[in-house]
């Protein structure tokens, strides 16, 4: 069935047009619920078009890494729950997990919008670890993007607990997690020879390649992933940057 | 002295390393647009179909290639043509603290975007059904193990004969205090500012097959980093073409066939 739609696919988007009617830079309707849940520090529901992820930030205490003793850090984690998918299956992390996971990790660690020192609690003995756990609860194209939104947003709102010798005091706060910049993807999908902004899961079967690039509000980027079994060429790889940098820009506005 | 102030000695010492000085020198005395040394041997391995060994700067690595061969587990195959199975692995004592033999995170992504780098260059529609497997083990890192890898898997699939659109070259740029050059080693990726680029071309049409960045830059520098690793990626692929003709050329070969009388 899908190739009875990526045949279809192609031959609009040869005509500049895209199967549900979208101009070939523009994000499906986004929505954000924030704070969603209350048990984790942020948290945050985001649909983009009939994609639907929820994102989770807990912070724990942890040792620090030898080489960084006076730094905490972030962990990323997605769950392709198989309830979002006929194609996801239950078990460990695949690698389409693991690759979304370290994409959304590498836009936010590279942008520098966490002070790492600052999670430190004592140097050389606790620092603040701060999980970022993504689910998909429905698959329909781009969980890059809808991922990556809802890791920012948690990130805005998360509480950082209270602790004392290294333990977190269950249900007090400590002020807020602070971010110095606001780093989103943006993922583009070659179809034919045409990059498109936020693929649904139909134009997803049809691409080629799929780009996503990391930008901040101060237009610098911080992260970039080609990914799937085509090439791109330096002209999309360029357009794609100077596109992803304005269209996040909108996407900031929702936050 | 407390411990408190040599550290802070040392680190005042490292923020004091020059990674470029007034000359355009590097740390290890390269250029800025200057690749480590590499060396590319093709069929190494005699159990293999195809394979290679490379050796760039520190980093030594092994490719092989077997198949194309029957995929297993059947569902795996696909009847209009061959998959691609990369594994790419770091070997124990290849970085400083013991690696866990297990393949983790890291490693799965670099097989996952190495591995559909290389579906593109292979004319996998010739071998339905198949599986083609390319196995990477990295003895010694020193940055850049992803795009040797891939370079060095590039001629393992061609040794193996298997039909190639092209091969591929790969290198990583990136910026160091301000800089943009041409294969950071591990003392430059760790330099408060770097940016890694790691990029794989198919190097006849320019066609990007792997990209991937971390770090924070500007439009403008990446633009420039870009250009300097497709400059970066054509020299790759000199020592690619060297390789393989070494391996196939005449001379070499009779030279051999007569030792073996």
């Amino acid at each position: 069935m899908w190739e009875l739609h990526s045949d279809k696919i192609l031959n609009l988007i040869k005509e500049g047009k895209r199967i549900d009617g979208r101009a070939l830079n523009d994000y499906r309707k986004v929505s954000i619920q924030r704070n969603a849940f209350q048990n984790a520090e942020g948290s945050a529901r985001v649909l983009l078009g009939e994609t639907d992820v929820i994102v989770g930030v807990k912070f724990s205490i942890g040792e620090p890494y030898p080489d960084m003793q006076d730094e905490g850090t972030i962990l990323v984690g997605a769950e392709l729950l198989p309830l979002a998918s006929p194609t996801f299956e239950s078990g460990p992390p695949d690698e389409v997990s693991i690759e979304l996971a370290r994409v959304v990790d590498r836009g936010i660690r590279e942008s520098k919008a966490i002070d790492f020192k600052k999670l430190c609690i004592k140097e050389g003995e606790h620092v603040f670890m701060v999980f970022i756990d993504l689910y998909a609860i429905n698959y329909d194209g781009n969980l890059f993007d809808a991922c990556s939104l809802g890791a920012l947003a948690s990130l805005l709102d998360a509480k950082i607990p209270k602790q004392e010798d290294g333990k977190i005091i269950k249900g007090e706060y400590d002020g807020k997690l602070k971010l110095s910049r606001k780093p989103l993807l943006s993922t583009f999908a070659k179809i034919g020879t045409t990059m498109v902004l936020d693929p649904s899961l139909a134009e997803e079967k049809a691409m080629t390649s799929r780009f996503s690039i990391a930008t901040t509000e101060d237009d610098m980027i911080s992260a970039l992933q080609k990914g799937e079994k085509g090439s791109l060429t330096a002209q999309d790889v360029s357009d794609s940057i100077e596109t992803a940098i304005i269209k996040t820009k909108e996407l900031r506005k929702l936050l | 002295m407390t411990t408190k102030e040599e550290k802070e000695k040392k680190k005042e010492k490292e923020e004091k390393k020059t990674y470029v000085n007034k000359k355009g020198l590097r740390l290890d005395g390269r250029t800025i647009d200057q690749l480590r040394e590499i060396k590319i041997m093709a069929g190494v391995l005699p159990r293999a179909n195809g394979s290679a060994y490379i050796e760039w700067g520190q980093n030594k690595i092994l490719a092989s290639v077997h198949g194309p061969r029957e995929a297993i587990p059947r569902h795996t195959a696909n009847p209009y043509k061959a998959i691609v199975r990369f594994d790419y692995r770091m070997a124990t004592f290849s970085v400083p603290e013991r690696k866990n033999p297990k393949p983790g995170r890291r490693d799965i992504e670099i097989s996952k975007v190495c591995g559909e780098a290389l579906e593109k260059a292979i004319f996998l529609e010739q071998y339905p059904n198949t599986a083609i497997d390319v196995w990477v083990e990295v003895l010694d890192s020193n940055a850049g193990s992803r795009v040797a890898s891939l370079t060095a898997a590039a001629v393992a699939v061609a040794d193996a004969g298997i039909p190639m659109r092209d091969l591929i070259s790969s290198v990583a740029v990136g910026r160091i205090d301000g800089t943009i050059v041409l294969d950071l080693n591990k003392d430059e990726e760790d330099a408060p500012d770097a940016v890694d680029m790691p990029l794989g071309i198919l190097p006849n049409t320019k066609e990007i097959v792997l990209l991937q960045m971390d770090g924070l830059m500007k439009k403008e520098e990446f633009d420039k980093a870009f250009e300097l690793g497709i400059q970066g990626c054509m020299q790759v692929y000199q020592k690619q073409i060297e390789a393989l003709k070494k391996k196939y050329s005449l001379e070499e070969n009779i030279v051999k066939g007569e030792q073996n009388e």
